[in-house]
C-alpha cells in the first residue's frame, strides 16, 4: 500500500510537472511534445528498479515502445478528427481511447505475447 | 512561428485544472504499477505510455483559446478545437520520442548505471521530439494546410 501511496505522488508531481512546461511554450504543436513526455515512465522507472530490478524495469520498457506506438495513433487521429471535423475535443480525446487500448493490446498480442 | 516561452500561460490555468493533472498522473501511475504486479512486466509496460492526462491537456487548450476569443467578442469555438488538434499533432509527434526513450532504457538499462541511461533517454525523447518538430515545420504535409499558428 505504502508503494502504491508513493508511486501515486511521484506519478502525479512528475507528469503535472511535464504538463505545466507543456503549458508554457507556443506554439501549440510545439508545446504538443510534452503532452508524449515519458513522465509516466520516469516516475514508475525509479521505485520498480529499486523493488523489482532493472530486467524487470527493461521488460517493461521494451512494452512501453509499443504503448507509445498505439499513443502514436491514437494522438495523430484526434489530431485529424479536431482539424478536420472541429468536434469537441474532450469527447473526441475520450472515445478515441479505444484506438489506444486497440493497438495497444494488439500489438502486445502480435509481437509480445 | 518560433518557440516562444510564455509565463502568463501558467496564470490562465486554475488550481482545479493543476489538480486533475496531479491526480491523473497519479492515477495512471499507480494503476500502471497494480497491472504489471497483477499481470507481469510484459503487459504493464504497455500502460507506461497511457495517454491518461492528455485529455485533460487538450480540453485545457480548447478552453483558454475560447476564454482569449470571448474576451475579444468572437466565437473561437473552432478555431479552440483546432488549436487543440495542433496540440495532438505535437504528441504524436512526442510520441517518436517516447518510444526512442524507451527503445534506448530497454536495451542499456540491464548492463548501465540506472542514472546515466535514464538521463540519456530523457535527453533523447527531447532531442526526437525536436528534430521531427522542426522537420515538419519546414515540409507542408496535408495536417498543416488546415491550421495555422
Amino acid at each position: 500500500m505504502e508503494e502504491l501511496i508513493l508511486r501515486f505522488l511521484i506519478g502525479g508531481v512528475i507528469v503535472s510537472a511535464f504538463a505545466v512546461i507543456g503549458d508554457l511554450f507556443e506554439p501549440k504543436s510545439f508545446a504538443g511534445i510534452f503532452g508524449a513526455a515519458p513522465s509516466v515512465a520516469l516516475a514508475t522507472l525509479a521505485l520498480t528498479i529499486t523493488s523489482k530490478g532493472k530486467d524487470y524495469a527493461a521488460t517493461e520498457m521494451r512494452s512501453t515502445i509499443i504503448g507509445a506506438f498505439a499513443f502514436l495513433v491514437y494522438a495523430y487521429i484526434v489530431g485529424r478528427v479536431l482539424l478536420k471535423h472541429g468536434l469537441p475535443t474532450l469527447p473526441v480525446c475520450t472515445v478515441l481511447i479505444v484506438l489506444w487500448i486497440a493497438v495497444a493490446i494488439g500489438g502486445w498480442a502480435i509481437l509480445l505475447r | 512561428m518560433l518557440i516562444r516561452v510564455k509565463p502568463s500561460a501558467l496564470k490562465e490555468t486554475r488550481w482545479y485544472q493543476y489538480a486533475i493533472r496531479f491526480l491523473l498522473g497519479g492515477a495512471i501511475t499507480a494503476i500502471a504499477g497494480i497491472i504489471a504486479k497483477e499481470a507481469g512486466p510484459v503487459f504493464g509496460g504497455l500502460f507506461l505510455a497511457f495517454p491518461a492526462i492528455f485529455p485533460a491537456g487538450a480540453t485545457l487548450i480548447e478552453s483558454h483559446i475560447k476564454e482569449e476569443k470571448k474576451k475579444k467578442g468572437l466565437d473561437g469555438t473552432r478555431r479552440a478545437r483546432q488549436a487543440a488538434g495542433v496540440d495532438a499533432i505535437g504528441a504524436a509527434i512526442g510520441t517518436i520520442g517516447l518510444m526512442v526513450f524507451a527503445f534506448w532504457a530497454w536495451r542499456f538499462l540491464p548492463h548501465e548505471a540506472t542514472a546515466p541511461v535514464l538521463l540519456a533517454a530523457t535527453v533523447m525523447w527531447f532531442a526526437t521530439s525536436i528534430i521531427i518538430w522542426y522537420v515538419r515545420r519546414h515540409i507542408r504535409i496535408p495536417w498543416s494546410e488546415t491550421y495555422h499558428e
